[in-house]
């Protein structure tokens, strides 16, 4: 704690506060929405159009910009909300309960797009849709824990015990985020094993890396935009008969 | 920190850590059903099931393809660099199939120690590279990559 500066902890601090971060993240938006859309064009344009074809697939191989992207994403995004909400747990700080809610659905579509676009390759290449083997049902179980997630909170209507009773489903799920990236080193699998994230150096040409690397930032910033847009209309809900929420309701009528 | 935060942080981490032996102790009891193929080597020393479909996983022989008849029937040898199997399959076989590609079989073994498949599967490796890299690759044998 001492080794954090003044300023930081501040803004942390701050942060923290929603009428803060409401405001904050008004002037913030903006930036970050032109940001994605750089990254994303820059990302696009490089694996679709400069990068070369695949020695062994050709110009199947490029569902890559979408599929891998997707799926760092689904296993990052469900990190995200499991450490939100065991902070949310201990120290009973608000707007880190309504990180890991808000974090849920975005998580739950990358899941989904992996999955969705991971068949798709997988037909042209293997010769089948799907298959049970270790890495993909992992990856299903994960889209079924976003749900579960999803759904415990919906079931509960006190918000608040909603959102520990999510930390605590989030917490025991976080076991299957190692599973799902050794899954294809711990066992005989279809899916072939990592390119990028092992302590090797990645196995794929340098002009194909970079695009792909665009695409994972891109997507990085499109769920933080999508995780703040979401904590937003959940803050206002959430805290609907604070001052601060009717203070600003009129503020906008006039 | 408090001390009632204190113990709602331990009361975490010793569930997250629970959780964690739990899962490991049941995956390491499932270790077998787990894997998605048998190897040659499985099959060779006798650990793959007789008479049920299972999965055989292996790299196709260089030069061992070859079509007996004039049917739609294939006949290779799978490896994993011990042991070899023979596999005979009749069918459309996927794009990727190729000799010194990793494939997946399903079906089973008849009498004579010959896999026969009813469906198989291309296995694609995790690398990635655009054609002329590969073939300056080939020209020189002693490069890193794997392949």
């Amino acid at each position: 704690m001492f080794l954090v500066p003044d300023s930081v902890g501040r803004f942390f601090h701050r942060m923290a506060s929603p009428p803060h971060f409401y405001a904050f993240t008004e002037r913030l938006m903006p930036w970050l929405v032109v940001i994605f859309l750089l990254l994303t064009a820059a990302g696009l344009y490089g694996g679709l159009y400069l990068a070369p074809a695949d020695y062994q697939q050709g110009d199947s191989y490029r569902i890559i910009y979408i599929h891998v992207p997707s799926a760092w994403m689904s296993l990052f995004i469900y990190v995200v909300m499991a450490i939100a909400g065991a902070i949310g747990l201990v120290w009973r700080i608000k707007l880190a309960e309504i990180v890991a809610i808000s974090s849920a659905p975005i998580g739950a579509s990358f899941t989904f797009i992996a999955l969705f676009t991971g068949s798709l390759w997988g037909k042209p290449m293997w010769g089948t849709w799907w298959v049970w083997d270790a890495r993909l049902t992992s990856e299903l179980i994960l889209l079924f824990l976003y749900l579960g997630v999803i759904g415990l909170y919906g079931a509960i209507d006190d918000k608040r015990v909603a959102s520990k009773a999510v930390a605590i489903l989030a917490l025991v799920g976080m076991v299957n985020i190692p599973i799902i990236h050794y899954s294809v080193e711990w066992w005989n699998t279809l899916h072939q094993g990592p390119t990028v994230t092992k302590m090797d150096k990645p196995s794929i040409h340098v002009s194909m890396l970079i695009p792909l690397l665009l695409m994972a930032l891109s997507f990085n910033v499109y769920y933080l935009i999508a995780v703040i847009q979401r904590m937003r209309v959940e803050l206002l809900q959430r805290e609907r008969n604070s001052q601060w929420v009717k203070t600003m309701v009129l503020e906008n009528k006039q | 920190m408090k001390p009632a935060r204190k113990q709602r942080l331990i009361l975490i981490t010793l569930m997250v850590i629970g959780a964690s032996i739990a899962t490991a102790f049941a995956l390491k009891s499932f270790n077998d059903n787990l894997m998605y193929f048998f190897s040659t080597t499985d099959v060779v020393d006798g650990k793959a099931p007789k008479d049920t479909l299972f999965r055989l996983g292996g790299m196709v022989i260089k030069g061992s393809v070859e079509r007996p008849g004039d049917g739609m029937m294939v006949r290779f040898k799978l490896t994993d660099f011990s042991k070899e199997v023979t596999v005979e399959y009749t069918g459309i076989l996927p794009d990727l199939f190729r000799e010194g590609q990793g494939i997946v079989a399903h079906g089973k073994l008849n009498n004579q120690g010959v896999f026969i498949a009813e469906e198989v599967l291309a296995k694609h490796d995790e690398n990635y590279m655009p054609p002329e890299v590969k073939s300056s690759l080939k020209n020189q044998p002693n490069s890193g990559t794997g392949q």
